[in-house]
């Protein structure tokens, strides 16, 4: 059957490797080497070593842009799977109107970063128009925006995750702990957050990658300002690219330090999950 | 007794849902309540209702339909989402079967580089492929549905792939010996296994492609008739935005009304496509 079926490559793959070559893989290698080039076209390009990421260090706007994610990845993701598991808990005690909650909360997940943006930026403007402010005024307001905005976005997501986690909790087991007079608590800490542990870690990476690769919402909320103190990695790397001429290596070399740091986390999720399905 | 404290404590919960659901519903009020005021009167009061005197009945949605052509957006991002994900669907399935039961270096070679590209972020390639795309002439909503297909193609293929382990080869064997050839049994007998797969995988593309606003930005641009919804309300914001709150509050009510329909249409198996793509991803 295999040697039949190989001689189908050119019907089966080839479409899609076409594609593939010319979204990911042509860009990906081109990308690689520029990032040791100055360029303005890619077609004309001079290699200079490591000179883009040497500039990199000295760029106060990246690690402004750096550390800004960072402190935005962990309070998002504290909130986020806090809120979520809250509400998942609350959904799966076959209350009324479950099915309506469960809608309603998950339905933010759907519409676009740019739109969401923009409602937020709305939404919180009006507020902050009975201080005599906006949120581009300060950047503090523009971190907790980003907050709300992820909070209302991901929270339904992360909650059906949650949901399904918690359901497949045993029953018998929920029980025993019944018998065996556990209180709420007990039964919360001893007996379903250990069991809902491989929902937990994909939670945690599902909001951290998201944290790290924002750009849409950050975008359209506050556009880094005010003077790009609220911009975060990705949105740099694209101010880089397009917003300052000559710096494209740079730009492109930020990418590749972006690629390296995405990688590290999705790949440090993959053994740990690998970790746990053993244990299983 | 133990019964009666879980119904009061059950009752107070169902008054703090109702209370988060108010809240979580409250930016969308907002935004469609803003949308009737006529645009000079959105500044003085958010927060209140339309009255006979602010009220500005449908102009605001005129007007931002007209600034953006919003229905020819609206019509390309229809175009765009429906031909990327059925292209997906077929020939990243058609990878995938090729993937899992030829085994040999190249396949292997190809199923890493699959996976390799789930976890490289945008950014990296988005400089190079978007002026390889002008190069190529891929500058086109049909170029873009290549450019999806090769985009998506990491985790549909992964996903794919992980299914079509689980099928057992006998189904396929025995279509073989009655003399099917390989296009005859993956359509005739493996795609219609593929089904619920197919479901998850067009659901997750198709949520993602619709919302995408960097790639067809960056691959068509602002200057063409192309605009996808993501990239005409930008373009709309970022050139009128200040002057005219009306028709960007009216504009982004009717960017959320496809989504919303699309998704109490078919919320079954959105939520289970996102739980499974979780899970698998």
């Amino acid at each position: 059957m295999q040697k039949t079926l190989k001689r189908y490559f050119s019907i089966f793959v080839l479409p899609t490797l076409i594609a593939f070559s010319f979204a990911f893989i042509i860009p990906f290698v081109m990308g690689v080497y520029l990032s040791f080039c100055e360029f303005k076209t890619i077609t004309n390009a001079t290699f200079v070593g490591f000179e883009n990421y040497i500039k990199i260090f000295a760029d106060k706007d990246f690690i402004n842009a750096f550390l800004f994610t960072i402190r935005f990845a962990v309070v998002s993701i504290a909130t986020i799977n806090l809120f979520a598991f809250a509400l998942a808990l609350a959904l799966t005690r076959r209350i009324k109107g479950t099915n309506l909650f469960r809608t309603v909360f998950f339905m933010p997940n759907l519409i676009g970063g740019i739109i969401l943006g923009y409602i937020w930026q709305q939404m919180i403007n009006a507020i902050l128009l009975r201080y005599e402010t906006t949120l581009v005024a300060n950047a503090n307001y523009g971190f907790w925006g980003l907050i709300i905005l992820m909070n209302w976005q991901l929270i339904g997501y992360m909650m059906i995750i949650y949901i399904a986690g918690l359901q497949n909790v045993p029953t018998e087991l929920m029980e025993a702990a019944q018998i065996d007079g556990a209180t709420g608590w007990q039964t919360l800490l001893k007996v379903k957050i250990p069991m809902v542990m491989p929902s937990i870690t994909i939670c945690l990476f599902l909001t951290v990658s998201n944290s790290f690769k924002l750009f849409d919402q950050n975008l359209a909320l506050t556009a880094g300002a005010p003077s790009k103190k609220t911009a975060m990695l990705a949105l740099d790397i694209y101010n880089t690219f397009y917003g300052r001429s000559g710096y494209e290596g740079v730009g492109q070399a930020k990418a590749v330090l972006f690629f390296i740091v995405v990688a590290v986390i999705a790949l440090s999720q993959l053994v740990l999950t690998r970790r746990r399905e053993v244990e299983q | 007794m133990m019964r009666k404290t879980k119904k009061t404590s059950d009752v107070i919960l169902f008054c703090v849902l109702c209370f988060i659901v108010v809240a979580f519903l409250l930016p969308i009020l907002f935004v469609v309540m803003n949308s009737f005021k006529g645009k000079l009167f959105i500044s003085d009061n958010p927060f209140a209702l339309p009255t006979a005197e602010t009220f500005a009945g449908l102009t605001n949605y005129v007007n931002g339909i007209e600034k953006t052509s919003f229905f020819a957006a609206f019509g390309w991002s229809v175009f765009i989402t429906v031909f990327s994900v059925l292209a997906i669907l077929l020939f990243t399935s058609m990878t995938a079967y090729f993937v899992t039961r030829v085994k040999s270096k190249v396949t292997s070679v190809l199923y890493y580089m699959f996976v390799f590209s789930m976890i490289v972020p945008f950014q990296m390639v988005m400089f190079t492929m978007s002026k390889l795309a002008n190069m190529t002439h891929l500058n086109n909503p049909v170029g873009m549905v290549i450019l999806y297909l090769g985009f998506g193609a990491g985790l549909s293929v992964f996903m794919f792939c992980g299914f079509i382990k689980s099928i057992p080869l006998d189904i396929e064997e025995a279509a073989m010996i009655d003399g099917c050839n390989p296009l005859q049994t993956f359509f005739g007998v493996v795609m219609p296994i593929l089904k619920p797969t197919a479901i998850t995988v067009a659901i997750l593309n198709a949520m993602w492609i619709w919302n995408d606003y960097l790639l067809p930005y960056l691959v068509i641009g602002l200057s063409t008739p192309y605009k996808t919804i993501p990239v005409a309300v930008q373009y709309l914001i970022g050139s009128y935005g200040a002057k005219d709150m009306g028709s960007m509050m009216a504009l982004l009510v009717l960017s959320i009304i496809p989504i919303i329909i699309f998704y109490l249409a078919c919320q079954k198996y959105i939520i289970e496509g996102v739980v499974a793509g979780a899970v698998k991803g």
